[in-house]
């Protein structure tokens, strides 16, 4: 293993990362509710109602977010390396996964660690395990 | 009031995607190539994340309701089951083939071209797949015999 000691972002990293916990924070005290991304996406989908206005708020300012961002900051640049084909099919398994395993990188990873629920440490392995496996393959045997 | 928070919360938790590196799916690609020339930036975002985490979730443990009224509500305590350890290898396949997970796909759909759209789009089909899946199973479970 070697570290790309030109591409690593600490401090950036970390205050995101801050805020991330921060907006968990106010989500789950303020409203009562887990900011868990896939879970108040996929609430959307179901045919109850009543649970809808929140969801809609939160996933409103989630959307808005890189306006918001760039009023103050330039956007960082972002690059996409996947195909079209690739993303279809990354976002089929992200969509049946999230749904199935009850939650993602938030739900499991940011709230559940935090709350020290084993399902989650155990989700939360799993789909680490699962991204180097994918990216291994595809990068140093494919 | 309570939608205030939620919008607010969401435009916290997105702004914080996008200043951690997250919404860029070559960096999280960096981080999950353990064996080529690793980016260890995204386990810091996960640091702050969990250690701000760490005391909300304590604080809601001493509290029944939330600030704005209402209930705290938490998944309830269920076993490790096969669901959830295989829907999570599934969601990280996806994550490991094009870099997005949910919060930094939603959070780059607007003007970040077509490319995070068309994620999200499969994305949504992914969940619906999962839902339709989940009445049929309610129904077939509710069939006498």
């Amino acid at each position: 293993m070697t570290i790309a000691w030109d591409q690593f972002t600490p401090w950036s990293a970390l205050a995101g990362g801050l805020l991330i916990g921060l907006a968990t924070a106010m989500l789950l005290l303020l409203n009562g509710r887990l900011a868990g991304i896939s879970g108040i996406l996929g609430g959307l989908l179901r045919p109850e109602r009543g649970d809808r206005a929140w969801r809609l708020a939160f996933l409103l300012g989630l959307l808005g977010a890189p306006l918001a961002a760039g009023l103050f900051v330039p956007l960082p640049a972002v690059q996409v390396e996947a195909g079209d084909a690739m993303l279809v099919a990354a976002g089929l398994l992200v969509g049946v996964g999230t749904r199935y395993g009850s939650g993602c990188t938030s739900g499991h990873g940011v709230c559940g660690i935090s709350r020290l629920s084993p399902r989650s440490m155990v989700a939360t392995g799993a789909f680490m395990l699962a991204g180097f496996a994918t990216v291994f393959l595809i990068r140093h045997l494919l | 009031m309570r939608m205030f928070s939620a919008l607010l919360a969401g435009l916290v938790f997105g702004i914080g995607l996008i200043l951690s590196g997250m919404t860029d799916p070559a960096k999280v690609l960096g981080f999950l190539d353990l064996a080529g020339r690793w980016d260890p930036s995204l386990a810091f975002v996960m640091g702050g994340a969990v250690l701000v985490g760490l005391v909300a979730f304590r604080v809601a443990r001493g509290r029944s309701a939330a600030l704005l009224g209402g209930p705290i509500q938490l998944p309830g305590a269920r076993g490790i089951d096969r669901r959830l350890v295989l829907g999570s290898l599934t969601f990280g396949v996806g994550w490991g083939l094009a870099g997005y997970c949910p919060g930094p796909a939603l959070a780059s759909l607007l003007g970040g071209g077509y490319k995070p759209l068309l994620f999200v789009l499969a994305m949504l089909a992914g969940m619906g797949v999962y839902e339709v899946q989940a009445i049929l199973a309610a129904r077939r479970a509710q069939r006498p015999g």
